[in-house]
Order: structure tokens, then sequence, then C-alpha cells
């Protein structure tokens, strides 16, 4: 039987028919849904780590006793457990270990675009890249089994295409591995597993011969593949550029990697001399192109395919024609000629993190941001967020521009998840340090963005078991902080007032600006009413950027299909038009 | 059964773009195709314009249809349907919910919602058939504004070669359990829809 799935539940298909009992991670689109359906099989444990790296070192855990494990994540979130990859890089393993990396081409929703191909290199671990949902199921078992064999973790790429397009996958649960259910003796082994210099010494040629091994290995396995056609064009590519590539070159000879490190040398040398004009098509680096060119052959790449940006059969189809590789022109297209205003995402009507924007507006506050829903703080009309690099970055960034003794009102403001994935540290950093930041986290007590995950404030767990939740307020307290203020943020001017407070004090201080996130909680109020009378048409009311409220000719609207009813434009209004129903 | 048969559906977050194409896709592989679909999920979600793509055809390599080479055009919104003009070729058809959603440039008042006329020529010169589906209006009288996708779906069902009963089958199977009856009433209702043509 046949299954329309997306790539992404097919790497969790895999992992159940493949064994594995531990799947780990950090929310991160495009990768969330990999370990969500994990946690849909009885037979894997999942669960949400606090952050990347914590994700991988459970994983590490689980295959050190012995069982397979699964750990998944976005490309950045690779940066953050990049030590640990590093490491079990070294060690090894005992059970399977398979990490699996979301790039995102495009940056659909990431801050950046890195070519995380790089990273198998780097760690010197093998790397696989699955075309569709069908390879992902699959590949998930091939990682394992060569995680198994080898002694290495292996990383498998995926990329947005892939992780949430919905492809034809075959379900048989026939052939599956039952995990055991025997209790794990866990082996102890000083050498491998304690990377003190001596160790690891001993380790570092292991892990190149491993590396000679599966080059070798490379040359032969199945997944690497050429598909023979007119050999005028060879086309090296790999991932969902396959296929883009197939529906443009449909005749072409196409030499389709599914390991895209190590690579297998002699198998493109070969295919080099076979065809008369050798092409890489890759998204993103260079990566396979510069293999080519240092085993010095000769080839076509990033002179005619882009680095930046996603690419799309149509791109391909563009440029390779221009290149003239290609004979037949791309159809005439127009895009319209009238003018289509854009549609930028917003923060939801009734969403609490607009009264804490619109507060730290009016105060005039230089905002040192992070990564969450509440990004969108940085968007107009509010545009109250003046950095955003990675998450967890704001505090540190603002406890530094504090220490040059710049005179803005100068706050930070960061997630209750992103508190938990990496803000406790620089938070460290300010209380300890002799810091004055003003340190506000805004707790909706769950992970938004990303599509309403818990964390380890909301007091549940991926399995939907409830947890004693971490209490930020005593998290903080215990950490040292003395100044500690819980708002509302709905309560615009009560935010200025301790936000004002911490900013005159002369040290540390955190404001906690707390409420549940309402397209969670589908909360709803009553929609307010506008006096049409009172209003002035001043414009104050569209100064929060609300999605509900339209400038009218004599006076503003609120569609009440999509007005939340938070009643936040009420209390900006100087003239008292807006009404909230209790007041009517 | 056709070559090819290629679908873009545009609309904004929350009016249950991913629903329709789910829905579109299963249609075509039930109907005996090989089928893809495509979507972006993320920032989108927050009020942000979707798009997705669904091809069905004897085999199907990328889930990314080329611009120039869509069969149809499903529009959930008026000005959300204008963005994919590049995808059109003089024998596409398009299908558009006659519904403006107002983005944030426009209720402050900084920038122009297109008319409806302009929206109609610019799709028109690139299309073979243009059709304007009441669908948002339709979805009302049958008490709930998020049937318009499947109205839009029933409106698409009566130019395919796929039999209702297998689109019905698959909206039962897709649909929650408590919603299955309301939304084959609103798919036969955009299936009998015979609106002005230009
Ligand atoms: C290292 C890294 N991991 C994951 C992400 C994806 N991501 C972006 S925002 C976010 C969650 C933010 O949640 P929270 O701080 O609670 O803010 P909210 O969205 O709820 O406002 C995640 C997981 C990322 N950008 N970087």
């Amino acid at each position: 039987m046949k299954k329309l799935l997306s790539g992404n539940e097919a790497f969790a298909y895999g992992a159940y028919l493949a064994g594995v009992q531990l799947a780990a991670a950090y929310p991160g689109t495009p990768s969330t849904e990999i370990v969500k359906n994990c946690a849909t099989y009885d037979t894997i444990y999942a669960e949400w780590s606090p952050n990347e790296k914590v994700s991988l070192d459970v994983a590490t855990g689980a295959s050190y006793a012995g069982r397979r494990a699964l750990c998944a994540m976005k490309h950045v979130g690779l940066n953050v457990a990049a030590d640990s990859l590093f490491s079990a890089s070294y060690t090894g393993l005992k059970g399977g270990l398979v990490i699996i990396n979301a790039d995102d081409p495009g940056m659909h929703s990431s801050q950046n675009e890195q070519d995380n191909r790089n990273y198998a290199k780097f760690a010197k671990v093998p790397m696989l890249e699955p075309a569709d949902s069908e390879e992902a199921k699959n590949y998930v078992r091939i990682a394992l089994e060569m995680s198994e064999q080898y002694d290495t973790p292996v990383l498998i790429r995926t990329t947005t295409r892939l992780s949430h397009s919905r492809t034809l996958v075959e379900i048989d649960d026939s052939k599956r591995v039952i995990p055991s259910d025997e209790i794990p003796a866990y082996e102890r082994n000083i050498p491998k597993y304690v990377m003190v210099p001596g160790n690891a010494r001993r380790r570092h040629p292991v892990v190149e011969e491993r590396l000679q091994k599966l080059a070798a290995l490379a040359e032969t396995l199945e997944i690497n593949k050429i598909e023979p056609g007119n050999d005028e064009i060879g086309i090296i590519t790999s991932g969902v550029i396959y296929q883009y590539a197939r529906d443009v070159f449909p005749n072409a000879t196409i030499l389709k990697l599914g390991m895209v490190w190590p690579l297998p040398k002699q198998m493109i040398i070969d295919f080099a001399k076979r065809v008369k004009k050798l092409v890489i098509i890759e998204e993103l680096d260079p990566f396979i192109e510069e293999y080519v060119r240092i085993l010095g052959l000769d080839c076509i790449g990033k002179e005619v395919y882009p680095i930046e940006g996603e690419y799309s059969p149509s791109l391909i189809r563009e440029v390779s024609y221009k290149a003239g590789l290609l004979t037949e022109a791309p159809p005439e297209v127009s895009a319209a000629s009238i003018d289509l205003p854009m549609r930028p995402p917003m923060l939801c009507p009734g969403c609490g993190h607009r009264g804490l924007f619109y507060a730290l507006k009016r105060l005039d506050a230089t905002v040192f941001g992070d990564i969450g829903c509440y990004t969108l703080g940085a968007a107009p009309p509010l545009a109250a967020m003046h950095t955003t690099t990675c998450m967890g970055g704001g505090f540190g960034v603002v406890h530094g521009v504090d220490k040059m003794g710049v005179k803005d009102k100068t706050v930070a403001v960061l997630g209750d998840s992103t508190f938990f994935h990496s803000g406790i540290h620089p938070m460290i950093d300010v209380l300890y340090n002799g810091g004055i930041s003003t340190l506000i986290i805004t707790d909706n007590r769950i992970t938004a963005m990303t599509g309403h995950q818990d964390n380890p404030g909301s007091g549940r767990t991926l399995l939907g078991e409830p947890a004693e939740r971490i209490d930020i307020e005593t998290v903080v307290r215990g950490l040292g902080a003395k100044r500690v203020e819980v708002v509302n943020p709905y309560e615009v001017e009560q935010v200025m007032k301790v936000v004002k407070e911490g900013l005159e004090s002369g040290e540390p201080s955190v404001v906690i600006a707390r409420y549940p996130c309402v397209l969670h909680t589908k909360e709803k109020h009553p929609v307010p009413t506008v006096d049409t009378e009172a209003c002035t048409n001043c414009g104050n009311c569209l100064k929060i950027g609300c999605p509900p409220i339209t400038k009218g000719e004599n006076y503003v609207a609120i569609d009440n299909i999509l007005c939340n009813g938070c009643g936040l434009c009420a209390r900006v209004c100087p003239f008292n038009a807006i009404k909230k129903p209790e007041e009517q | 059964m056709q070559n090819k048969v290629d679908f873009i559906i545009a609309g904004v977050g929350g009016q249950g773009t991913i629903l329709a194409s789910d829905i579109l896709v299963e249609v075509g592989y039930n109907a005996g195709y090989d089928v893809k679909k495509s979507e972006v999920h993320g920032m989108s979600q927050r009020g942000g314009g979707v798009e997705s793509q669904v091809r069905w055809g004897k085999k199907v390599y990328s889930p990314l249809i080329e611009k120039g080479k869509a069969d149809y055009l499903i529009g959930f919104e008026m000005l959300e349907a204008a963005r994919w003009t590049e995808y059109l070729n003089p024998s596409s058809v398009v299908y558009v919910n006659k519904h403006k959603m107002f983005p944030p440039t426009v209720t402050t008042g900084q920038a122009e919602y297109p008319s409806e006329t302009a929206i109609e020529q610019e799709l028109i010169s690139r299309a073979s058939r243009m059709e304007w589906v009441d669908a948002i209006g339709l979805a009302k009288e049958l008490g709930n504004p998020a049937l318009a996708g499947v109205i839009m779906l029933g409106r698409l069902s009566a130019d395919l070669e796929v039999a209702p009963e297998l689109w019905l089958k698959v909206i039962s199977e897709l649909v929650p359990a408590k919603f299955v009856e309301l939304n084959k009433k609103a798919f036969l209702t955009g299936r009998g829809i015979i609106s002005k043509s230009i």
C-alpha cells in the first residue's frame, strides 16, 4: 500500500521501521514535524529537549547505551549542537545514531542560508541526502546501519522542499526492526569514550581511517547511481534538486548522489570521462563542485547556478538556457503589471507581545531582540526591535552595549522557549559580571513560532504527559536577580512603569511579561465597538499594528471576524472612542 | 487520463489552502495519477500569503511547477491570486474566490488594494478562462466561511475527469468527522455553480 507522506512524516516512519527507540529535538522549521511524528509511535520515546545541543547529547546517550537513536534540527540548530557532533564523531557509539538536519534554502523561516553539507566534511561524518519521501523513509535505516557498521554518527540532510512536500511512500511494516525490550547493559570503555587528549589522539586516526573506508563504500553504495541517458550532458546532483534536474533535462545522463559525504571519487572521475559536458547542479554552496575541481576535472557549476536562494525547475531552466545548455527557450512569462501590496506576517490579533512592544515604543527604548513570534515586534508600524541575530543572542548583546556606556534606554527581549534554550547563560553573565541591563522575558507559555510545541515552562511533555512547570521567576531569582517583576503585557502603563524603573535603577532587572498565547489557548473576547461620533481618525490605534483595524474615510473600523477582543486598541485610544463591550 | 495536470492554490494563512491541497493531491492519487504536492509553512502562518502546488501526472519528478506551466490557478483570495500570473499560459484556467482580505499596508492606508477589474484584467490576459466564484458568499450561506475552500474545489472538480464520488470519499477521509456532511454539501454546491465566465 502507498500513502502520501511529507518528507518529515516519512523520516519518522523510517525511524519506526528501523527500530529507533529514542528521538529528541528542539523545534525549528522545517524540521519540527520529524520528532513530533516520532512521538506518535509507541515504540519510540520522544522529547522536546531545551535546545539542540541537549537533544544531540540525549540521542548520543541512547546510542552509547546500545539503542538506535534519532535527533533532528534545523540548520542553525546544528551550530548549537556542533560541539556535541564533533565529540560524537571521535567517540563513535554503540547503537546507531542518525542526525537529521534541515537546511532552509530561500530562508522561508530562518535567519541565514548556511549549507550544512559543510558540517559533514568538517566533523568527518557521512551525510546522506534523500530526494523524496520514499527515500527519506529508506535512508533512515541505511543511515543507522552505516552508523553501527562504521561506528559513526550519520547525518541526513533535508531541505524545506523535501520536508514539506508530500510524495508517495510504500507502507509496509512487515520487515520492521522490533526494538529490544531488554534493559541495555552499559559497556564501559574509557579509551573510547573519555576524550582527554591522550585518548583523543588515539581516536583521531580512527576517524580518518573510518572516512577512508566510507569513501570506498561510496563507490559501490546503491544510493549513488548513474541514470544513463544522452551523454552530451552529464549532471551530478542530489536531493530534491535531482527532481528539478530531471524535469528540465529529461534525457541527460545523471549521477544522482544519495550520499553527499564522503564523495565517490572514482565514480565521479569515470562519470566525467563518459559525458561530454559535466554539469554540477547543487543548491547553495559549491560543495560537490569544489571536490570535482580538486580532482582536476573541468565542470560547469556556480558560474551558471547561483549560490544564493532556493532553486526551482524554472530557475534551473532559465539559467541553463542562458548558459547554452538548453536549446529550447523557457516559456515567456510576465508578472502582474499592477502594484500588488505585500502581505508580510504580523503578530496575530490579540497577541500579548503587541502590548509589550507598544509600551517599549512609547518609552523609545532601543530593543535588543531575539528569535520567536516576538521578532515581529520589529515589523512596522511597531518597529520596536533593533537587533535580532541568533537564539539567545539578545541578552548578551545588551550587556555588551551597556558595558560600553551607551546612553539609550537599552533593553533586551526574548521568549520563554528562547530563555530555556539559551537565555539563561547570558542572564548569568549580566547578574554576575556587574551588569545593569534590563532583561525582558515575554512568556506566552509555549513555543509559538514553530507551531506551539510545549517547553519546560508549559507543564506538558511531547508525549502529552503532565510535567512540573519550571517556573521562570523562580529560576531568575535563584540566579540571584533582585529586581524581578511579573507584568501583564496588555497593561501598557504598568509595563512602561516597571521597565522605566528597571532602566533607572542602575542595576540588573528582569521583567517577565506573561500572557498565554491566545492562538494556542483559543481565548477570544467580545469585539470592541467604534463610537463613530467620538473617533477623530487620529490613527493612534493603527500604531499597534493590529490586523483587524482598518482606516476608513472618517473613522476606523474593526473586522469582527478577525478581531480577538483583547481590547488593546481601546486602551490606546486617546478619545475613548473604542469601547470594550463591558463599558458600553 | 491526461498527461499532466498542475494546480496552484493561493490564499492567506488560515483560509484552508493546505487542507484543500491535501484533498486535491489525494484525489489525483486515487484517480490513478502519480502525484506530488509542495507547500511552505513557517512565517506564513501569521497572516502571510500561503501557496500550495499540486501535480498530477503519469510520472511526476519535481514537486514544484514551472512558471508558465500551471493548468489551474485557484485563488482563495483576490490579491493572492494575482501574485501567480507568471505561472499561467494561454490555456490555463483561473478560479478566484470573490473575497478580499486587506494586508496591513492597506488597512493602515499606505497602499491601495487593486480593483476587481484590474485583477480580472491581469489574470484573463494570461489565461484561457477566468471565473469569479462567490465561494465566500455561498460558504456563509452554509453557515461557515471556512467552507469556501471546499466550494472552490467543487467548482474545479466540474472540469476534471474524476468521479464526484471519489472526491467525496477523499473529503470524508480528510476532514474532521463532525464536519464531513457539511463539507460534502459545500463540495456539491461548488460543483453545481455555473457562474459568469469571462
Ligand atoms: C538555534 C535555533 N533553533 C531553533 C530555531 C527556530 N525557532 C525560531 S523561534 C523559535 C521559538 C521561539 O519560542 P519563544 O521564545 O517561546 O517565542 P514565541 O514564538 O512563543 O513568541 C524557534 C524554535 C532557531 N531560529 N534557531
